[in-house]
């Protein structure tokens, strides 16, 4: 048994001991899939992930290879490792799937969101809105006189932290386009 | 070219010499280019599910992708069924579809049905085909995508007006794929399993369909290396015959009504090397008890099986006949070692297990009993030719039990899905591949009657199968469960006003037996054996005899009930959730 290191008559590399410990504990993990851009393919990703019983936190998708009809796939999800590796062997099963990268394993990435706000109010709450978008860098791109449209990129957490500090400054409205990532490098 | 004769050419380029469907508006096209040609023979089912059916067993038996050809809407859902029992059990099929014209699809026309959609989760892939001039090269990716790595259900959807329009055809040489599953294991892993090997003191194989769909090859070499390493076998009930039944090392099935000695050596074992097997929840009983003390190692050609029920120490991706050969040569390269002593003392402590006799019952001289029933088969036909194919219950675990598979490709049954009604259309596939075999399939009259319309494709094709149906008037299974778990409270399980299976099997044009005492049987079965057509078997058989072995839901693989054990209170609240 020493081609392993596997000490024999222990359970200690056996399926349950594994599991036990950090098994209940969910990773999120954001996941780029490269697909050919063929009509059907998103319902098979997504069907995949809603017959399994798996998350998805977010999931964009667009062309990225107009001659080579591949599209690329950002899946934001939670599980357990084990599920983790499912999800990813899953997903490496549907035929018309190119190839699987598992961002958050992979080094380092880049994670990106947009996310479009529509506040609405007059007086000191307009201004206070204006100058915390400043601070977050938020762009106006549409505006009344009662009401601003900002536009702000960065993470998940960013915009979340943005949507939080709106909403006592009348956000009515918001829309976020969910994560798109690359590995550095 | 048209569209429809595409398709025909496409079959013959692949090599289908039979298509089993059934005509529809949809799909006239193609059956008017099949009326024209006389390459392809084409079996008339009497129900799209019959057809997926037969073409799972045409291609189990055959090797070979079995081929369904069924018109739009009502065709396409009735195939349901089979495409999911293809998928589960991993079959190649293709399976051709008509549908509504192209400027039509989303109107909610006659007849039409998103059938891409609603197969989707339930093939390997499909296409909806809406330019003839890709017709083609989807009908070979379709055989491609089939039959390569782990095998598996396809459907091609094709509009009705994509078989009329012209386009330009392109034979299978043309066809490229990104899709090419990796054959060749790592030889490290290899490396790795076969060291573990050498010392290992309580080693089992523990195999599955996937050596069968690997190919034959892959039996002869399993075989190889069983009789090198002198190690026990047993198998899923998708494995039965990849090693013999009459062969030395063999434990019989496993599993939840496996035999005693194979499940123990499960759970007792050291190592255990899975080959092409999935983990199952039919096989490992309750996880958290499962084999606590063994090594695993997992060979198979899909990285999703690898991990996703049971943890393994010993992951190997690849095709059972590469990974078989180069586990061979390795182990003869480092000198053939194995832990003899251990093992001999491994081989006495199974032979103890043997010694309960986990398969001997009641005999009965007044009543036929199932098992008695399968013994007596089993013995007036092991020297025939013989394909067996089953519904699915308690006839279907006896059959696995009682009968001896010695050959791969012999034993057609529904395992993962568990669709009754899958024997009978699945027997006419069979015989349909080897028309001049013994093809038996094994029923339970509740099962049988679910499919029983295809009696009329084996009467007018002039297949001699014989039905040899378990009659006990119930739902056997069933109330097997109910009678453990449901206080004897046997809601909806019994077989209400059934035919008389002889005078049914006379209205079909073949031929009736009826047999209900135990001193006819053999008679009785010499009597079909001899019928050179169509039979339907009655065999009246006592109505509440249990199939043991039995481990029941949520138990551990050495906490099987046994025959006589007692049976109240056998399956605690936990256990009686699953099913």
């Amino acid at each position: 048994m020493n081609a392993l290191n596997i000490t024999k008559g222990t359970s200690s590399k056996s399926a349950y001991n594994l599991r036990s410990g950090h098994a209940d504990l969910n990773e999120r993990h954001t996941l780029a899939v490269l697909v050919a851009n063929e009509p059907g393919v998103l319902a098979r990703v997504i069907g995949l992930f809603s017959g399994r019983g798996y998350n998805i936190e977010s999931l964009t998708v667009a062309e990225v290879d107009h001659e080579g009809h591949t599209s690329r796939i950002t899946i934001v999800t939670s599980g357990t490792p084990q599920i983790i590796e499912q999800i990813k062997a899953q997903l490496g099963r549907i035929i018309p799937v190119y190839d699987v990268h598992d961002l958050t394993v992979e080094g380092p990435s880049v994670e990106r969101e947009l996310s479009l706000f529509k506040v609405s109010g007059k007086g000191e709450k307009r201004v206070e809105a204006l100058r915390l978008a400043d601070v977050f860098r938020a762009n106006v791109v549409d505006s009344t006189l009662d009401s601003f449209t900002f536009e702000v990129v960065g993470s998940p957490e960013k915009i979340d932290a943005f949507a939080d500090l709106m909403r006592p400054l009348g956000l009515s409205e918001m829309a976020r386009t969910g994560v798109a990532a690359l590995s550095r490098g | 070219m048209s569209g429809a004769k595409m398709v025909v050419q496409a079959l013959i380029d692949q090599g289908v010499d039979t298509v089993f469907g059934y005509p529809g508006g949809a799909v006239l096209p193609i059956y008017d280019e099949i009326f024209l040609q006389n390459s392809i023979k084409h079996f008339l089912v009497r129900h799209e599910q019959g057809a997926v059916h037969a073409a799972e067993a045409y291609a189990r038996s055959t090797g070979k992708p079995g081929v369904v050809l069924v018109t739009s809407g009502p065709g396409a859902t009735n195939a349901v069924t089979g495409l999911t029992d293809a998928l589960m059990d991993s079959i190649p099929l293709v399976v051709l579809t008509g549908q509504v014209p192209t400027f039509m699809i989303g109107s909610d026309a006659f007849q039409e049905a998103d059938t891409v959609g609603i197969t989707r989760p339930c093939t390997k892939h499909n296409w909806l085909v809406k330019d003839t001039d890709a017709l083609a090269h989807t009908l070979h990716s379709a055989f491609h995508v089939a039959c390569s790595g782990r095998p598996g259900p396809v459907l091609v959807d094709i509009p009705k007006d994509v078989q009329f329009a012209n386009g330009t055809y392109e034979g299978p040489a043309k066809m490229k794929s990104h899709y090419q599953p990796q054959l060749k294991g790592d030889l490290d892993a290899i490396t790795a399993l076969v060291a573990v090997m050498e010392t290992a003191e309580k080693p089992v194989f523990y195999t599955g369909g996937g050596v069968i769909n690997s190919g034959p090859i892959a039996s002869q070499l399993l075989r190889e290396l069983v009789e090198a390493t002198n190690f026990p076998i047993t198998s899923t009930l998708m494995g039965l015959g990849s090693y013999p039944g009459n062969g030395a090392n063999w434990l019989g099935m496993l599993g939840m009504h496996g035999l005693y000695e194979a499940n123990m050596a499960m759970h007792d074992c050291d190592l255990m090397i899975n080959i092409g097997a999935r983990f199952d929840d039919r096989i490992t009983g309750r996880l958290d008890a499962f084999s606590p003390r063994s090594i695993k190692a997992h060979i198979d050609i899909d990285a999703s099986s690898i991990n996703k029920v049971i943890h393994v120490d010993i992951p190997i991706l690849g095709d059972v006949a590469h990974v078989l050969e180069d586990m061979l040569k390795v182990w003869k390269a480092r000198g053939r070692k194995t832990n003899s002593k251990a093992l001999k003392t491994w081989w006495a402590e199974i032979d103890g297990w043997r010694k309960i006799r986990c398969l001997d019952y009641a005999a009965d001289s007044k009543v036929i009993k199932p098992q008695y029933a399968l013994e007596r088969l089993e013995a007036l036909t092991k020297d025939h030719d013989r394909y067996i194919t089953t519904e699915v219950g308690q006839h279907q675990m006896w059959a696995a039990q009682y009968m001896t598979f010695n050959d791969p490709n012999r034993w057609m049954t529904s395992g993962g899905l568990g669709t009754m009604g899958y024997g009978v259309p699945a027997s006419i596939g069979a015989q349909v591949a080897h028309p001049s075999s013994l093809v038996i399939n094994v029923a339970g009259e509740a099962s049988w009657l679910m499919n029983m319309q295809e009696m009329g494709t084996a009467v007018q094709y002039c297949l001699p199968v014989k039905q040899f149906i378990l009659n006990n008037e119930r739902l056997g299974m069933v109330r097997q469960w109910q009678e453990l778990l449901h206080g004897e409270r046997y809601s909806q399980s019994w077989s209400e006003s059934l035919p008389d299976f002889v005078k049914l099997a006379e209205a079909f044009g073949a031929k009736g037996i009826l047999c209900s005492d135990p001193a006819d049987l053999d008679e009785a079965i010499m009597e079909m054996l001899a019928y050179d057509g169509p039979v339907i078997f009655d065999c009246l058989v006592e109505k509440h005899e249990n199939c043991f072995p039995m481990i029941p839901s949520g138990k551990a693989h050495n906490e099987m009930l046994l025959g006589n054990a007692a049976m109240k209170g056998a399956i605690d609240a936990s256990g009686s959730v699953l099913v």
